[in-house]
């Protein structure tokens, strides 16, 4: 089982916070890898919040190659960020560890935001593939105000190697995770938490219905749906296509993988629409056990529970900064001044919200709708 | 010359040509005559032999010999009246004394022939081999990486859709206020879909079935739904139901059928604007995986009186059915306007759907109905299916296994992104090792949505004698010894109707406890697995090649 520490908040903050969270919850990873989402960027990168970041890792020939690519397509690099990485013992480097900021091809100069987040999605998988034989080029995410690091290793040892604890980097949410390898090898496409499109998401737990859900939404004909080198990548695409693709409103997202039974339907006041999509989604349901915590474009965070074996979860903090983590020691380390009887452990049926900016907190009871 | 065969019995066949013999033990037979009484092919009969007896009374030996007259019980080596191994002697012998007992050497079908008449039975395949079905495991359990669930604690929602489901893309909803509310407005056709479970009872007809039989399933399969809460619908067969039932509000738990002959669609077309209820679904039949393209056949002498009723025919006729429906030119225009009637009689209310027998052909009718929006699902029936009546050649030799049928039916249906869309219902041996729960779980893992039983119902709730050894199997010709497949009085009231009834619920019961242990361990409680093909495994490398599932040893 992972563990995830995720952060909101009103202010920029660093991600060393999320890892002194995990560090807390070490019993509950075995440290074969960590994966640090930030998105709404400080520092540096709060001038080129409108200019698409690529982040990844690249050995030096597949450095030239993505060059070579993004110079081809068009795409002008504006901004180069690299941690200043450190010798740590157990960690074993790679050539670049990069987050690149690009400026659109002029011909998508006055492009609509699809077209340009088509453009991008497009751009990531193809570089994806060039890396895909000898993980020359290995790219996590291509997207406005997000950066991805990921790599293999204790999270503590991480944070030093890639000198986070001295680092500027800033951002207002963080997601990370504390990776426990129990079902696949090391695959650094595997490590949560994973994006698409402005939708990200961190789940712990093992998926038994993985497959079927692979199937159905690698059969979407979207091209995003691919990879599943981890069984919880399929939790962020779910709610990209609940989302983005069929337009629902966030709140459905928990109707579509933890449908309710026909009797409760019939109690709320969407029943026809819940009845419908219950049935037209059926391939999305999930059996857990599994505690995803995701985030949306608007930068609303939320966690959801499976219907019935329920993993650690809890949400907590102050107006201004919530934490959403596997357990409450992450919770205090992060938000030691809060209210704890206002903590909250979501249930089978709840939704819990946090607002942007870490504003409010609400918990969404599915059987109300 | 006059051939000696008058004389030595040359042309007659001997006892060890057949099938079955009768064990009879003179020591334990007390004569009662049940046995012979009993029998339905009349295969043993008293006879009457003299014997020579020798004995010796006196101290010294002085034997002397007498000849004594005695009644026996004798095996008939006469071919039409062959011993069937029904063993029904054996239920009656108070003494224990007769029981029929399988040859392995025998001839049978060098001889089953006469009159240029080819072999006809009931049953299924005459395969005793396990199936492909019963070769699958459920291999990936999940322990420390998903704490197992509880099959008797947790809460388990095993249930399926029968209706043609709408891709999420073209759903009639629109946002109001934050909500999604269904678009009455846009007068979008939204297909029924039915909420049953998983394993229904497949088509079996009144007529081929006896009375007592059909009721007691119905009765069965309404107290489910009453009482047990367990959605269970039933198939009604060719040639209509009793209008009693159609005009009651039990026939939402059942599936009319329609076939090739129309036998009772008169009544039920005229009963349509008295009924209260919708039926379940309405099955098209196509073709059956016990004889493909070969029509039904009941045979005049079950045609009696209730038959007659419910069918619209005069009593005392062969019914026999086309192998195809006589209105069918091309699947594309009369498969889908018969769908399309169909659905029109009931106002688009209740789904209508094909049911096909196994084929490689499959999935060229699976494309054209995934075309047609009125189309609710596609029932395949695999190779090893029953029928009260084929000819032993289409049973032996003709169909398609059902296993790699609906997994490559699934997986097209995946690779157009439409398997939630048209639901396969896969039939045709499941249970033919009694391994119902497995066989069933391991056809939706490979992408079924509900599977349909027959044989194994009959054998479960009525103990059917019939087996692939070939024993009885005579449901062709009335003389169902257990009063199943029969239209004699005298013999379908050995059968209780209330006895059947209870079984069907014993075995739905037990049936509905296996499958969440299989799902438990695999961490699957919500929806049914379908395509959940990472979950079963085999001990066959061809096997796991052909249905891409893993294989283990």
């Amino acid at each position: 089982m992972c563990r995830l520490a995720a952060i909101t908040s009103s202010e920029y903050f660093s991600p060393i916070e999320n890892i002194n969270a995990l560090e807390t919850m070490k019993e509950g990873h075995d440290g074969s890898g960590m994966g640090l989402i930030l998105k709404n960027l400080g520092g540096e990168f709060e001038e080129l919040r409108d200019y698409p970041i690529l982040s990844g890792i690249c050995s030096k020939d597949g450095m030239k190659t993505l060059d070579d690519y993004m110079n081809k397509l068009g795409f002008k690099l504006k901004y180069t960020w690299t941690p200043k990485t450190r010798t740590v013992k157990g960690v074993m480097g790679r050539d670049h560890y990069f987050a690149r900021v690009y400026d659109y091809p002029d011909v998508y100069k006055h492009s609509s935001l699809e077209e340009k987040e088509d453009l991008l999605l497009r751009t990531r998988l193809a570089l994806r593939k060039f890396g895909e034989g000898d993980e020359s080029i290995i790219v996590f995410s291509f997207y406005p105000d997000i950066l991805t690091l990921k790599e293999v290793g204790d999270p503590l040892e991480l944070s030093e190697f890639f000198g986070l604890d001295k680092s500027p980097l800033k951002a207002r949410i963080i997601f990370a995770q504390g990776r426990q390898n129990t079902n696949y090898a090391i695959n650094m496409y595997a490590c949560h938490p994973f994006f698409i499109q402005g939708y990200g998401s961190m789940t712990n737990g093992e998926n038994t219905a993985f497959v079927p859900i692979r199937e159905f939404l690698m059969s979407r004909n979207f091209p995003g749906y691919i990879g599943y080198n981890s069984d919880s990548e399929v939790f962020c695409h779910i709610l990209h296509y609940t989302c983005k693709q069929l337009g629902y409103p966030l709140t459905y997202y928990k109707d579509v993988i933890t449908p309710l039974k026909q009797t409760e339907i019939d109690k709320r006041t969407d029943s026809e629409a819940a009845r419908l999509l219950k049935i037209a989604l059926r391939p999305l349901c999930i059996d857990g056990p599994n505690c995803v915590i995701a985030f949306t474009p608007d930068g609303t965070c939320i966690m959801v529970q499976d219907a019935k074996k329920l993993r650690p979860g809890i949400v907590g903090g102050v107006k201004g900064k919530y934490g959403l983590m596997s357990e409450e020691c992450g919770l205090d380390s992060v938000v030691p001044q809060r209210d704890k009887s206002g903590d909250i452990f979501p249930m089978k049926y709840d939704m819990v919200i946090v607002k942007p900016d870490a504003q409010e907190v609400m918990v969404w009871n599915q059987l109300h709708g | 010359m006059e051939p000696a065969s008058r004389l030595d019995h040359n042309h007659e066949l001997a006892i060890k040509d057949l099938p079955y013999i009768v064990r009879w033990r003179d020591d334990r037979c007390k004569r009662c005559g049940r046995c012979t009484a009993v029998c339905p092919m009349l295969s043993i009969e008293p006879a009457v032999i003299v014997r020579r007896s020798v004995h010796s009374e006196g101290t010294s030996p002085e034997p002397k010999s007498s000849r004594l007259v005695e009644t026996i019980v004798k095996q008939t080596t006469n071919i039409e009246r062959y011993c069937i191994g029904c063993a029904t002697c054996t239920l009656v012998c108070p003494n224990e004394a007769i029981e029929p007992e399988y040859n392995p050497q025998h001839k049978f079908n060098f001889h089953k022939n006469k009159g240029g008449h080819p072999y006809r039975r009931g049953g299924r395949r005459n395969d005793p081999l396990p199936s492909t079905l019963d070769r699958l495991r459920f291999t990936r359990i999940s322990m420390l990486t998903d704490p197992a669930l509880d099959a008797g604690r947790h809460e388990f929602r095993i249930r399926t859709y029968l209706g043609r489901i709408l891709p999420a893309e073209e759903l009639p909803v629109k946002l109001v206020s934050g909500k999604l509310e269904a678009d009455k407005i846009s007068g979008m056709f939204i297909p029924p879909v039915r909420e049953i479970y998983p394993v229904m009872i497949g088509s079996m007809s009144i007529g081929a079935l006896s009375p007592t039989m059909w009721e007691g399933l119905a009765m069965g399969i309404t107290y489910l739904n009453e009482v047990e809460g367990m959605p269970v619908v039933m198939c009604s067969g060719e040639g209509g139901m009793p209008q009693r039932l159609l005009k009651s509000r039990f026939i939402k738990y059942f599936i009319p059928q329609i076939a090739s002959g129309y036998f009772g669609w008169d009544e039920i077309v005229r009963v349509i604007p008295h009924m209260v209820e919708d039926p379940c679904a309405i099955e098209i039949k196509y073709g059956q995986g016990a004889k493909p393209g070969d029509g039904g056949l009941l045979m005049a002498h079950k045609v009696l009186k209730l038959i007659s009723e419910i069918r619209g025919v005069p009593m005392g006729v062969d019914l026999p059915s086309p192998p195809t429906h006589q209105t069918k030119y091309s699947i594309e225009e009369s498969v889908a306007k018969m769908i399309q009637s169909m659905s029109m009689a009931w106002g688009f209310r209740v789904p209508v759907y094909p049911k096909i027998s196994g084929t490689r052909t499959a999935k060229a009718v699976l494309n054209n109905l995934v075309r047609n929006q009125y189309a609710a699902a596609l029932s395949i029936d695999g190779e090893d299916g029953g029928t009260g009546a084929a000819y032993n050649v289409s049973m032996d030799t003709m169909g398609h296994p059902i296993a790699s049928n609906i997994r490559e039916c699934y997986l097209d249906l995946v690779k157009y992104g439409k398997q939630n869309e048209l639901p396969l219902i896969a039939a045709g041996g499941i249970g033919k090792k009694g391994n119902l729960a497995a066989n069933a779980a391991a056809l939706f893992m490979l992408g079924a949505s509900a599977v349909s039983i027959g044989k194994y119902i009959m054998q479960a709730a009525a103990a059917c004698h019939g087996d692939e050894m070939n024993r009885c199997n005579v449901c062709n010709l009335g003389k169902c010894p257990r009063g199943i497949t029969t239209q004699d009085p005298k013999l379908y009231r050995r059968l209780d109707p209330d006895v059947v009834a209870e079984r069907v619920v014993e075995v739905y019961k037990s049936l509905d406890v296996e499958l969440k242990k299989i799902f438990a361990p695999m961490g699957r409680s919500t929806e049914l697995p379908i395509g959940m093909s990472d979950g079963i495994s085999t001990d066959d490398h061809a096997i796991a090649e052909r249905l891409q599932i893993s294989y283990v040893c």
